[in-house]
């Protein structure tokens, strides 16, 4: 990376982890709509091939583990940026220890593992945007200042503002990152209300690219050696409902660069 | 009086807010360290001033005799202004590109101030303290654009401080990396036959080194390999900007709810930060007004797209002075990181930003023509040689000595002279290698646990803090009525009547009016100025954003006064109204002191008529001087200042205009204000474009600028309706026995509509006239500053 600060630096791997038999039945939701397992673990097979086979990530799968039914969604259990890693406490009890296997994961890529040991802290990664110059945290029911206050001592070279997330789940439910300096933003008025808020704490300037589904503007940006920039973006067919338990992932850049993950 | 040599740089901390400070050890080391230095005393007037020391490292074992070099200098004159020294200082050290530096010196309530240079240094320091410390100022956000290296080399030094101190946070990589280029930088070229260690030990790059970091150091210094000292210290600078809390001057408040915050202040605006969260930010374009009220600070904020109002946020700072020194760091931030050149209107209050701002800055620096200067940096050749221990720096030798007479002096330890012909290519082309080299590091992720202490550390010291005593602070807004003997008593006269300057009048009076419109494109309504008044006791800043123009209303004098509470009316509504006028008689008395005729002032005036905004007949005096010379405006107060009031008794000072409307303000919750969408689009930049008319009567205008004359009084008086906001400014100044009076006014229109400059001007001239019959316009001038539309969104 060029530069302490250089952005999104380049990402090498991906972490993914399985989805368990639990999910179906067990899974935290916020809509009570039928998960066809088989149907998420397809999109889910379909979107580590394309994680490792079309964009040549070295994807790291993590085993589902049954007594954790949300464990697929590994972008919540982990921050990474720069060589930092740090493990985070999720809001949800019943998550907390998906955060294990997550460690060890990071560990063994070398990363290093700053871990969110506050009682009081609450973090979820989905909470957390990352926009290659400084993060945003979105306060939600899952994340809480002290957790933010424990990411922004982790990775003290950028700004930590916080954003009310007054309606979703997590900041990242509508939001993400489409590329440097371009936030990809859902066209809700919560949304639209989130991105006012991250433009006026910013010292930066970003586009925006309104998308009309919240949900949609769930992507993945990614900065690959070979590649380019790469978008990963639930496609128009997949996009109404089966997105909701398709997209999601985390991976993580692992020299030295932003692990960036979707969610919603 | 005493004379000491400044402290290192690394100890030249500027501490931010006062009573943290004081809890905090890290100022009582600043004081220490200032002691242990003290070395020299020369009761002849001889001082001694401690350049920037050139040592960037904390040595952590030789801390005390960092000084490298010292600058004795004698006094020229009893009245030598802040500005002199600063100059020697410069001089001394061959810096040009001086406007983002400054000197601090430790005031009685252990606060660093900066000195004001346009203000005699005598007055300033009170307590006989005579040490002062070079500080990088206004950190600017591209020290790329900076000139000469030696500015971006003294800007190292203070950031290698900065960091090394905590007061700039940074993760492990990041240190490591920057301290690797202080390595190359100051040591040259890894040599392979060094001993590892190096005695990297007794170089403090962090708050928390420890054996990993240094290794790491090392590690990367070695892949810096043919760097010159410029190119390390560009990419140090490179890095070191894009931290966040960069140039980022923060002090304790709280907000409404008296929940603990922290406002930092910055190039790009304010900031407030909870817990180190930042939690809001106000860009400068987006404030409208700035102002203090006892331990209260507010900003009077644009109203965002969707919403009609500005609404006004507040928040308590633990004492006055505080609130005083918030205003004034933010005050000088924003005149000096404006994006449009501000012509400051700077009425009434004595403190403003007397320097240039950052563009004109720049400008200054392209036409800097000389040879790349050479210059030395702390550790010599011969100290790298040595490095493995011996670290037998000079430092200690550095015993300043007496001088007598008129000479200046300077000592260096053993400084290394450096060749200067590194190119910015060549850095580019080392970016290459750099950029390998921190790949490579981070394979190896070293251990870098979160520090919250650190947080805290920065508060302890902050460069940017500005402190200015004012001592001389001339209370604006306050009418004095003095009849002097022989003098005719001024009488203020209500918005209605003229002003009652001009029966004072009568001998040859001078009469200079200016009438300044500016009309700026934005505002919806265009709206007769309205005659509300403000008076307030505190000061306030209005940048007139898209304008720039500043009125500061008002100022008090002296921190140590508890001063009565002013009344502070403000509209809530739109525009602010505030009406300072400021008058004051000859004044014989050139001794007293301000702060009592302040006081004084304070108290009868209530009485007052209010002058209050005469919407349209504000006058000034020729002595305020036009707003347009703002840098010479200091020196004209300055002079004013010994004047005050005291043998007159009959002075009366009216802080508050009879007809005050007080100001409703909200001290808005931040995390509410958070909520409400602010502006969507902070435009750092305002792209606008002027047109500037000026009409000026051949007549006597001479006056104003041939002998300066006693400024005897001024008087602001500020009025704003919707669209539309007055100030006038009255300046009484007594020459030769003469007493002339000078009204100034400024009119500012801001609407959205095109506004037809003839009228405007034609308009301007008839009200003054109609307003002051028996005085004469002498310059009119119309400004006309349209903004550019602006994009997106």
């Amino acid at each position: 990376m060029a530069g302490l600060m250089s952005g999104f630096g380049h990402y090498t791997h991906a972490v993914v982890r399985g989805i368990p038999a639990s999910l179906a039945k067990e899974a935290l939701r916020s809509c009570q709509a039928e998960v066809d397992l088989a149907e998420a673990r397809r999109e889910h097979e379909e979107y580590v091939e394309v994680l490792g086979t079309r964009l040549g990530l070295e994807v790291v799968e993590l085993p589902a583990d049954e007594s954790l039914p949300d464990c697929v969604f590994v972008e919540d259990a982990a921050v990474v940026c720069g060589d930092t890693a740090l493990i985070t406490r999720p809001g949800a009890e019943s998550r907390r220890r998906e955060t294990e296997t997550m460690k060890s994961a990071l560990k063994e890529l070398n990363l290093n593992i700053v871990e969110m040991t506050d009682e009081k802290a609450t973090l979820d990664g989905g909470d957390v945007l990352f926009t290659g110059r400084e993060f945003f945290v979105g306060l939600s029911k899952r994340t809480n200042q002290r957790g933010a206050e424990i990411l922004a001592d982790a990775f003290k070279d950028y700004a930590v503002s916080t954003v009310p997330v007054l309606e979703g789940l997590h900041l990242k439910s509508f939001c993400s990152m489409g590329g440097p300096g371009l936030i990809v933003i859902g066209s809700s008025e919560p949304a639209q209300k989130a991105l006012k808020i991250m433009q006026q704490m910013s010292d930066h300037r970003y586009d925006k690219l309104t998308v009309p589904d919240d949900l949609a503007a769930n992507c993945i940006y990614m900065n690959l050696p070979n590649k380019g920039h790469v978008l990963l973006h639930p496609t128009a067919e997949q996009y109404p409902e089966s997105a909701k338990e398709d997209c999601r992932g985390n991976h993580a850049g692992c020299s030295g660069l932003m692990l960036k993950s979707l969610g919603f | 009086m005493t004379t000491a040599p400044i402290g290192p740089m690394e100890e030249c901390v500027a501490v931010e807010t006062d009573e943290e400070r004081e809890e905090r050890n890290s100022a009582t080391d600043v004081m220490k360290a200032m002691n242990r230095n003290a070395l020299i005393e020369d009761l002849n007037r001889n001082f001694v001033a401690m350049a920037i020391t050139k040592s960037h490292f904390n040595w952590k074992k030789k801390r005390p005799n960092i000084n490298l070099c010292c600058l004795n200098l004698s006094f020229p004159q009893k009245r030598a202004k802040g500005q002199f020294l600063f100059f020697k200082v410069c001089e001394h050290l061959n810096l040009m590109e001086k406007d983002y530096f400054g000197l601090f010196y430790m005031d009685n309530h252990a606060q660093t101030c900066w000195l004001d240079p346009t203000k005699d240094i005598k007055r300033q320091i009170r307590n006989n303290n005579w040490q002062f410390v070079f500080n990088v100022k206004f950190y600017p956000p591209d020290p790329s654009l900076l000139t000469e290296d030696i500015t971006r080399y003294l800007l190292c030094l203070q950031l290698r401080e900065d960091v090394a101190s905590g007061r700039l946070p940074c993760s492990f990589v990041t240190h490591a990396l920057l301290g690797s280029y202080t390595l190359q930088a100051e040591f040259g070229d890894h040599e392979p036959d060094q001993p590892r260690t190096l005695g990297l030990g007794q170089l403090t790059f962090a708050p928390n080194q420890n054996k990993d970091m240094e290794e790491k150091i090392l590690e990367l210094h070695k892949s810096l390999r043919g760097m010159t000292p410029a190119q390390a210290d560009a990419q140090f600078l490179e890095n070191a900007k894009k931290l966040s809390m960069y140039g980022v001057d923060l002090h304790h408040a709280k907000d409404s709810e008296g929940v603990d915050i922290m406002l930092g202040v910055c190039a790009n605006g304010l900031l407030v930060y909870k817990d180190r969260l930042r939690i809001n930010r106000f860009a400068w374009p987006k404030i409208l007004k700035i102002s203090y009220k006892r331990n209260n600070f507010y900003i009077k904020i644009r109203p965002g797209e969707t919403e009609q109002f500005e609404s006004t946020v507040g928040f308590k700072l633990q004492n006055h002075r505080c609130a005083k020194r918030l205003w004034k760091v933010c005050v000088e931030n924003h005149s000096f990181f404006s994006p449009t050149k501000a012509r400051f209107l700077t009425l009434g209050s004595k403190f403003r930003y007397s320097g240039r701002t950052q563009a004109q800055t720049r400008t200054a620096s392209s036409l800097i023509d000389r040879p790349a200067p050479n210059f030395q940096r702390t550790s010599s050749k011969r100290i790298s040689r040595s490095l493995d221990g011996g670290n037998t720096h000079t430092h200690a030798e550095v015993a300043p000595m007496r001088v007598h007479g008129d000479n200046i002096y300077v000592r260096h330890s053993n400084l290394m002279l450096e060749d200067h012909d590194k190119t910015q290519d060549d850095v580019l082309k080392h970016q290459a290698s750099i950029s390998q080299l921190k790949r490579s590091f981070m394979e190896a992720p070293p251990p870098s646990p979160p520090q919250p202490n650190q947080w805290e550390k920065r508060l302890t010291s902050s460069p940017a803090t500005t402190i200015l005593e004012i001592e001389e602070t001339v209370v604006v807004q306050e009418v004095s009525i003095a009849p002097k003997p022989g003098r005719v008593a001024v009488t203020a006269g209500p918005p209605a009547g003229p002003p009652a300057q001009q029966e004072a009048l009568e001998q040859e009076v001078t009469v200079g009016q200016e009438v300044v419109a500016a009309e700026e494109a934005k505002a919806a309504k265009q709206e007769s100025v309205s005659s509300e008044s403000e008076s307030e006791e505190e000061a306030e800043y209005h940048p007139n954003v898209s304008i720039c123009h500043t009125k500061i209303p008002e100022e008090e004098e002296e921190e140590e006064e508890e001063q009565a509470d002013k009344t502070a009316g403000a509209p809530p509504l739109v525009d602010e109204v505030s009406a300072a006028v400021e008058e004051s008689a000859p004044a014989d008395a050139r001794d007293e002191k301000n702060t009592e005729g302040e006081h004084q002032a304070e108290k009868d005036g209530s009485g007052e008529p209010a002058h209050a905004a005469a919407p349209n007949g504000p006058r000034v005096p020729e002595g305020s001087a036009s707003g347009a010379e703002q840098d010479q405006e200091p020196k004209v107060n300055g002079e004013a200042r010994p004047v005050e009031a005291e043998h007159r008794p009959q002075v009366i000072c009216c802080s508050e205009p009879p007809v005050v409307k007080t100001e409703m303000v909200t001290i808005s919750d931040t995390f509410a204000a958070q909520k409400t969408e602010i502006a969507t689009k902070e435009v750092p930049i305002v792209h606008t474009e002027t047109k500037t008319i000026t009409y000026e009567a051949a007549q006597l205008d001479g006056n104003g600028d041939s002998e300066p004359g006693v400024l005897m009084t001024a008087q602001t008086i500020t009025s704003e309706s919707l669209c539309t906001t007055t100030t006038t400014h009255i300046t009484k100044t007594l020459k030769g026995g003469l007493s002339e009076t000078r009204i100034e006014k400024r009119i500012v229109i801001t609407g959205d509509c095109d506004i037809d400059h003839d009228q405007a001007l034609a308009q301007a001239i008839k009200e003054a006239k109609e307003q002051h019959p028996d005085m004469s316009v002498t310059r009119v001038v119309v400004h006309k500053e349209t903004e550019l539309a602006e994009e997106e969104d």
